[in-house]
Parts: C-alpha cells; sequence; structure tokens
C-alpha cells in the first residue's frame, strides 16, 4: 500500500460524500492507503487574483503545514477548487520571500519549509496509477455509457495550474474510457458555470447551466460526471425549467462504482444527485 | 459645423489606471481592443459593459469603471486570461476594480441566500466581497 495523504474539504463531508465514498473505495483497490490530513481548515474556495494577496493564502497554507507535519511531500485534493486554492498557495510560497512572510504571519504553527507537491485525482490517475491499470482493475464496465466530462474553469484555468491542455483537455475522457465508457467531449465542458454567483445571481447561473446541458444533451450524453462540488450543485439545482433531464454525477461516484464499491446507497443517495 | 476633436495624453497613466495595474498586475496599456475576451466570456450577455470596454474605461483613467455591474458579474473562470493574445490577464483587472469599490465603498447589491446553500457556495460568493 502507498500512503497518500489527503485533503478532503468542506464538500467531501457534506453533500460531496459521494464521490468522497467512490473514489476512496477505488484508491483503495489501487493500492493507496488514503489518510486525512489532521486538523484540516477551509481552503477558500476562491483565491485572490490581486497583488495584495498574503491573507488569501493563509489558510491553505496552514493546511499544508499540517501535510508537512505528517512527514509527506504531496498532498491529494478530489475537489476542483480546493485544487486550485492548495496548489496556488504551494507555488506562492516558492519564494523565499513569501514564504517568510507566511510563516511570520502563521506565528503559532511550525514554520512551512514548502516543496509539497499538490496534486488531483484526474492527474494521480493519469500520471502515477496510468490508463492502462486503471482499465485493468476495473469491475464494472460502464459498458459504453455516453458520459459526457465537464471541466470547468479551475481545472484547466490559469493555465499553470491547469490539470491538463487548457485548450484540449483529455485526462477526464481518458479515464471514462478507461472505465469502459464513451466519453462525450461535448462543446461547453470547459465553460464556466457560474461558481459562486449561483448565491446572488442564480439567474445568470441558470442561463449557463441550461446551455451546458443542452450542450451535453445535443453531443449525445446519457449523464455529465464532474469533481468539482460547486458545478455539481449548480447543474443539478440551477437548471431552468426546460433543460435536459441528464443526471449530473461526481467522477469519484462513477470511479468507485466501477470499482465494485458495494454500497450503492452512499454512492448514489436518493435525491443526492438528480 | 464640424465640433473640435482634442487629441491628448493628459487623461493617459491617470492615478486610478495607475492604481488599477498595480492591484492587479496587470498593464492596461498592453491591450489593443480586439475583444477577443468579450468574445469569449460566457457571462458577456449579463454585463452593463463587456469585458474589453471596462479594460477601455481603465486605460482612459475613468472611475465609472467603479460603479459598473460587469465586474461583479464576472465569475473569476479565466476564460479571457487564457485567450488574450496580448497576455492581459483580464480576471484580474476585474478583480482590482472589485476589491477598490470594495476599500472606496462602493458596495454592489447585497447577497442575501435565499435558501440553503453548500459552504462552498457561500464561503466563494462571501469571499469576492471581502475588501
Amino acid at each position: 500500500m502507498k500512503k497518500l495523504a489527503y485533503f478532503p474539504g468542506c464538500a467531501m463531508k457534506d453533500q460531496a460524500r459521494p464521490d468522497e465514498a467512490g473514489t476512496l473505495h477505488a484508491l483503495a483497490a489501487l493500492g493507496y492507503e488514503v489518510a486525512e490530513i489532521p486538523r484540516w481548515n477551509c481552503c477558500g474556495t476562491v483565491h485572490s487574483l490581486a497583488k495584495d494577496d498574503l491573507m488569501r493564502h493563509v489558510g491553505p497554507v496552514r493546511n499544508l503545514i499540517r501535510v508537512q507535519g505528517m512527514g509527506e511531500k504531496r498532498v491529494l485534493t478530489l475537489c476542483a477548487m480546493c485544487y486550485g486554492t492548495l496548489k496556488r498557495s504551494a507555488q506562492f510560497v516558492r519564494e523565499e520571500e513569501r514564504l517568510a512572510r507566511i510563516n511570520a504571519f502563521l506565528d503559532t504553527e511550525e514554520d512551512f519549509r514548502g516543496g509539497i507537491e499538490v496534486v488531483h485525482l484526474l492527474t494521480l490517475l493519469r500520471d502515477e496509477v496510468g490508463y492502462e491499470k486503471l482499465a485493468s482493475r476495473v469491475k464494472r464496465t460502464l459498458n459504453g455509457l455516453k458520459v459526457a466530462t465537464y471541466y470547468g474553469c479551475v481545472l484547466l484555468r490559469p493555465r499553470e495550474f491547469a490539470v491538463d491542455d487548457p485548450d484540449r483537455p483529455e485526462v477526464m475522457e481518458r479515464v471514462v474510457e478507461a472505465l469502459g465508457g464513451a466519453p462525450v467531449p461535448f462543446p461547453e465542458r470547459m465553460e464556466c458555470c457560474g461558481a459562486y454567483l449561483t448565491v446572488g445571481r442564480s439567474d445568470i447561473v441558470t442561463d449557463r447551466v441550461g446551455r451546458i446541458l443542452r450542450s451535453a444533451r445535443g453531443s449525445g450524453a446519457d449523464l455529465v460526471v464532474t469533481t468539482c462540488p460547486l458545478c455539481q450543485f449548480n447543474l443539478a439545482e440551477r437548471r431552468p425549467p426546460v433543460a435536459p433531464t441528464l443526471p449530473v454525477l461526481y467522477l469519484g461516484q462513477v470511479l468507485g462504482w466501477a470499482f465494485g464499491a458495494d454500497e450503492p446507497a452512499n454512492l448514489f443517495p436518493l435525491g443526492g444527485a438528480r | 459645423m464640424a465640433s473640435e476633436l482634442n487629441l491628448s495624453r493628459d487623461h493617459l497613466e491617470a492615478p486610478f489606471s495607475r492604481r488599477v495595474e498595480e492591484l492587479s498586475g496587470e498593464n492596461p496599456y498592453a491591450c489593443y481592443q480586439c475583444g477577443k475576451c468579450s468574445a469569449g466570456c460566457p457571462f458577456a450577455d449579463h454585463m452593463d459593459a463587456l469585458p474589453n470596454q471596462v479594460l477601455r474605461l481603465v486605460q482612459l483613467g475613468d472611475e465609472a469603471a467603479l460603479r459598473l455591474s460587469a465586474p461583479w458579474v464576472c465569475a473569476s473562470c479565466l476564460a479571457c486570461a487564457v485567450r488574450c493574445p496580448k497576455g492581459v490577464d483580464i480576471a484580474k483587472t476585474m478583480e482590482a476594480l472589485r476589491l477598490l469599490s470594495l476599500r472606496r465603498g462602493i458596495t454592489p447589491a447585497p447577497v442575501v441566500p435565499d435558501r440553503p446553500y453548500p459552504q462552498i457556495a457561500l464561503v466563494g460568493a462571501y469571499r469576492k466581497l471581502t475588501p
């Protein structure tokens, strides 16, 4: 078994529990001993795009300090938003001066020494497990199910933190393929769902979600998968009345099912994913 | 009778433009107004000024940019940032405008949750309202 530090983030303990359940089942089957990092805190969800953003890195860096405390060199995230904030902060403190300032600020913590790698489930499956091994370990094939692969924004942008080519990503398609599904790379797969605008401007998000679902359905999809809990919430809860009734699942749910998770009620709770 | 047209650099590089540049780290004068950001913006339909027009106001030092809803409709998806042929990350300019507005007390419409939301939505929404 290979030890792997894991940062869940809020969603994996709340509405995205089925994602966590499925993913952890599959990772155990793939030989990983996943260890949740102790005393983790919120990643902040959105990173600042401004120059005076030191404060916004405090939360993510505190989590990286926990990883360091475990004696680990890298940390896994399943949530696209957590990936974005942690990855950005890990990069931010690569400059000595910034690292010193953050450490001075985080006075009550052990000093962060840097050098923690942030990996997302998709990059782990591609770069370490490999598509071939993934395919060979599948217990239940998706049997040609047409799966629309929805990336959204954070997995692909900004360019320097993208899990794949931000103009022509294929990692999610290849994973679906390895599970026996037929990936549907639909036109809106890289377009934002509206993210946090869902709280104040649900009208805008509903418009976006309608476009995304029509695009997926128009490309012949049976279901949509995503790794972002905010995308999942929006695609499931912000549908316009006339939108296609496509189910929207977390990639981890599909992954867990393909790896024979024997508790489908955990993976597909009624009402959990429309 | 033709009206008089004055060409001058006086209003360029105004303190406002400089402040936005400082906060965003992006040079507004690198933009040559091709409009690619606006063409690819998934939210442009809902904005009161297109992204390239917002940047134009910044170039001109026009603080009307702080009273637009466009920066608040921008969801920081960075579609514009990866497409700009001049390498201007206009999403950073939008962030700078949001922060400047908040810091100067020009606040957007209040965001009031109308139903239960997952934390990820609430934290994301309210962080953008934090100066």
